[in-house]
Formats: C-alpha cells, structure tokens, sequence
C-alpha cells in the first residue's frame, strides 16, 4: 500500500519559546527542532502497516530548506522517500492546499498526519484535506487496522471512543495510540546512511491565497509566587481554595 | 445576516460548552450589529439556548460525523458574518472541515472574544501554551473556535423561536461503536481535576486520587510517564502531547512538572501542587503548593473537603 506521512518540523517539547524583538514570530535561536511528536506515532504506524501489508512510504512537509534534516530523519527512521514543498507553512489553509494538490496528483491509499503540530497547534491541515478530497476522516485517531480496501480507526471522542469504518483512501489525525512511545523507532546508523541517498524531491509551491495572518506573539503573563501551605493544615489550603481562588 | 453557532449536543441535552458557544456568539453578533442563529440537532430543550443569546434557532437532523455536520453547516452559512463552534472533540473536525468547504478564514484554539471585527482578530493558544498568538482572519467567513472554558458564560434575558430544516450531509464513514465511560467526569470539560505521576508509587494507589476527585466532581489525569507504562490509560494522559485542559482547579500530585506537562495544564485557573520534594519545577508554576508525602496529605485534604461539602 501507498502511505504519505505529513510531517511536520517543530520546537522539541523541551524547548524555552522566545519571540523575536518586534513579536512578530518565533524566535529559533537555540531551538532544536525534531519530528512533531503526533506525527512521529504515524510515521511508525505506517512502518508497521508497511511491514504487515508491503509498500511505499513517502514523507512530505510543506517548509523551507531548513526542515530537510527533519525530514531525513523521517526517511532514516524508515520512510522511502521524501517530498518538500518549498514554502513557509504560514497558513493552515495554504499548506492543507499545497497538500491536497500533491495527494491528487499522486495515488495513496492512506495520508497519515498528526492530529496537531505542536508549534501553532491549530489541528487544522488533516480535516481540512479531506474536506477538500471528500474522504473519510479519523480525527484524534488513536487506533487504526487495515484489511484489504477497509480501514477499522477508532477515535478519541469526549470522555470516550469512537470506532469507524471506512473505504481506502483516508486521512488520519493520528496521536499516541497508533502505536505505543514504545514502538517508536531511533534511527540507526545504517538508517542514517541509507536516508543519505533515499530521494528527495524538491516542489515549488502552487498555492498563494492564505486565509489567515499572524499580526503578534507573546508570552503569558507570569504566574504570582506560590503560596506555600503546611501539609499538617489541609483546612487551610481548603479555606484559600474556596474564599481566595474561588476554586471550590 | 447573522452569526452562525453550531451548539453540540450530547443525547438530547446540552453542555457547558454548548452555552458557552452560544454566548460567545451573542457577544460577537453585538459588536456587529447583528443576530445569533443557533443550528443544533436538539428539538427538545432548544429553548434553552434563548437564554445565552440565541435569537434563533435553527432545528435541523444531524449526520454522524464532522465531516458530515461541516457540510450541512455549509450550506446555512450564504448569510453568515461569522461562525462559531467550540473546541471539542467534534468540533474540532467541523471547523477545519467547514473553512476547507466554504472559504473560511479559522481561528482554533482561540482564549478571548474577538479583539475587533472587519478585519476579525482574536488571540489563539500556540506553542502548548508557551505562547499566545494574535490572528487576523481575512475573508468573508471568519470562523472562531474556541478553547471550552477559556471565555465564559453570560446570562441574559432573551427570547427567540425555533424553527426546522432539512439539509443533507455525506458521513463518508460508518460508526461501527460508540463507548463512552458513564458516571465519570470527562477530562476536557472537567471544572476541576485532579491529576496524579509516579510520586503515587503504583496503579494500586489510585484509590486515593479517585476518592479526592469524587468529593471534588473532577475528572482523574495522570502524568506522561504513569500512562506510558501503563498505569492510568492513555486518555487520561495531560500534557503537551496528551490532553490539553483549563480546568478552574488543577490538583497535582506527586508530579514533577516537567515542562512539557506544565504545557498541557499552564492554562488551568487555580493549580495546586503536593509534593515531597521542595525543589518540584511544579511549584513555580503552581497558586498553592504543599510539600508533603501524597499518602499522607491526601486523605487528610479528602477529609478536610468532605467537612468543607458538609458545612456548606
């Protein structure tokens, strides 16, 4: 089977988040970027169903040159082969058009993305590609079970699960579930060298029409210092929580 | 003209966040000079919505799936001056799905009313809210959806009618099974939660957390790690790759706060921290903190609530 996997290249989750002088966007200095962690659980998703049913992998990412070590590191984790689209991913709308412009012109019988990135959070591109399509849709999808044509996904819904049925092709909003934090791979050195030479084709971008704008950044305001309670006085923290923070 | 809200329901009843849609709407319909139409697949207890600024409502029978409701909500949209839907777990695939289908310009994840209309900006959580971002929606359809609990309700006196419609929607998809846990308070609409990490030793010492939620009618949530090793399930997860919640009252216990959980629970509006170790990052993130060993502190604040429940 032919899987895409949408990768997305992000701050690692430890990273301290600064925005530059002017607040106008992120500032990288210092930041490592990785695999966003949703998409990470997806990419080994489709190892695995490519391990059970045959096929290709191919990584994509809508992003400037500086996203290609993310994305080598996405082929030396086991992806085939890669495709990056040269734009900055201002936009939801755009990089979901960027997208849904090379699945069309490709064939797929499975698009895999993270149900979020974990930089803008907009938990947008994947509905918005199938909307575009008219396929099926497996948001926050924690589960997920191919047999021939049919796909079995079950999804996080509030205070429960959903389990669907679908007709290939589909797309996924997929988070941890897919597959466990175990399961996720740590590219080795024969992957690393391999990914060297995996292709990876350049696409200039074809979609100029944004919907949204990013006018400002900031940072929350800080946190008052804790108050601190003894822990032989739990009435006491009782009484803050109801008269002080009207919590209770 | 109006503006357009999509109001969830659950099994013929409505949730904090339906009114909350709803007010949100009303709020932003005044700054335009104009009415609320509320769609919602409820025919029963939809004169309620009157009441959070529905001016109308609109009656219609419902598809399945996101997919399905964005495209009915498509074809209601020709008079629309905005949208409104809130974040929930549905909602999150309406609205993408409905920006995608008719041109909209979507704000996720939003935290504040908008700022201003023509052009619409509103502030959105970004960076698992290390950051807030100030976005400009251009276009003709701004859609806003919002994060449950970060804006409020207000209450007014209104009144309106309700009418009905028949408009059809492709699922693209067939819900096989729904399983949803009864009797529990769902983690992302929970008002408070109490949240527990491997300070607790092992599962078998959850009884304790279960109890403290109960007497609190919070939802239970554990840490990255308690629910990589299988401890508590995943859904229960909190933090900047599990669930993101903004409770009015976050209890940790025996956490640390490492900075990606610290991620997923920043936004809450009151954070207590019980800890045996003084030197917690989680304190300085935290309103009210105890050091303190959890098997003992946590009782005792059970039982300090239970009086507290009892006298009032």
């Amino acid at each position: 089977m032919n899987i895409l996997v949408c990768i997305s290249h992000v701050p690692d989750t430890t990273a301290k988040i600064n925005f530059t002088g002017d607040g106008k966007a992120l500032d990288p200095n210092g930041i490592q970027f990785v695999i966003n962690p949703y998409d990470e659980f997806g990419l080994t998703k489709a190892l695995h169903l490519k391990e059970a049913h045959g096929g290709t992998i191919t990584v994509i990412n809508v992003g400037l040159a500086a996203t290609e070590p993310t994305l080598r590191k996405a082929l030396a984790i086991g992806g085939d082969k890669a495709v990056r689209i040269n734009a900055n991913p201002e936009d939801a709308i755009t990089v979901a058009k960027e997208l849904k412009n090379h699945i069309e012109a490709n064939s797929y019988d499975l698009i895999i993305c993270g149900q979020e990135s974990i930089d803008y959070n907009g938990q947008q591109v994947p509905a918005m590609i199938a909307a575009m399509l008219k396929l099926p849709f497996a948001n926050a999808c924690v589960g997920l079970t191919i047999n021939s044509d049919t796909a079995q996904a079950t999804s996080e819904i509030d205070g429960g699960h959903a389990t669907f049925q679908a007709k290939l092709p589909m797309i996924v909003g997929g988070k941890k579930g897919l597959v466990e934090e175990k399961d996720l791979r740590i590219p080795n050195m024969r992957g690393i060298m391999s990914a060297r030479t995996k292709p990876l084709e350049l696409v200039e971008p074809s979609v100029n029409d944004g919907a949204t704008k990013a006018l400002h950044f900031e940072k929350p305001a800080p946190k008052a210092a804790v108050k601190m309670v003894d822990a032989g006085n739990v009435d006491e923290l009782v009484r803050l929580l109801h008269e002080e923070a009207k919590a209770i | 003209m109006s503006v357009l809200v999509f109001v969830e329901d659950w099994n013929g009843s409505f949730k904090k966040a339906s009114f909350e849609a709803t007010s949100y709407a009303k709020r932003w319909a005044n700054m335009m000079n104009t009415q609320v139409v509320a769609v919602t697949s409820n025919s029963t207890t939809s004169s309620e919505l009157h009441a959070y600024g529905a001016d109308h409502v609109l009656q219609i029978t419902l598809t399945k799936t996101g997919m399905g409701i964005a495209e009915q909500l498509g074809q209601l949209c020709n008079d629309a001056q905005g949208v409104v839907i809130a974040g929930t777990a549905l909602g999150k695939t309406i609205g993408p799905a409905l920006a995608a289908l008719n041109n909209g310009s979507l704000s996720t994840n939003t935290i504040s009313l908008p700022l201003s209309i023509n052009p619409t900006e509103v502030k959105r959580g970004a960076f698992s809210s290390k950051g807030i971002e100030t976005i400009e929606l251009n276009g003709s359809l701004p859609i806003i959806s919002f994060v449950p609990n970060s804006i409020g309700i207000a209450e007014i006196t209104g009144e309106g009618e309700t009418n009905s419609k028949d408009i059809t929607g492709n699922d693209l998809m067939e819900i096989t099974e729904v399983n949803v846990a009864s009797g529990k308070v769902a983690l992302p609409e929970a008002e408070a939660v109490v949240s527990a990490g491997r300070g607790l030793k092992g599962p078998e010492n959850w009884g304790m957390i279960e109890e403290l939620a109960d007497v609190l009618g919070a939802a239970t949530a554990c840490s990255k790690p308690v629910s990589d090793i299988g401890w508590r399930p995943h859904s229960e997860h909190v933090g900047q790759t599990g669930i993101q919640v903004n409770p009015n009252l976050y209890i940790a216990i025996g956490i640390s706060g490492a900075i990606q959980h610290l991620a997923g629970v920043s936004a809450s509006k009151t954070i207590v921290v019980v800890n045996t170790d003084s030197e917690a990052p989680f304190f300085k993130a935290a309103d009210y903190g105890i050091v303190g060993d959890a098997f003992e502190v946590i009782p005792k604040l059970v039982d300090a609530l239970r009086a507290f429940k009892a006298a009032s």
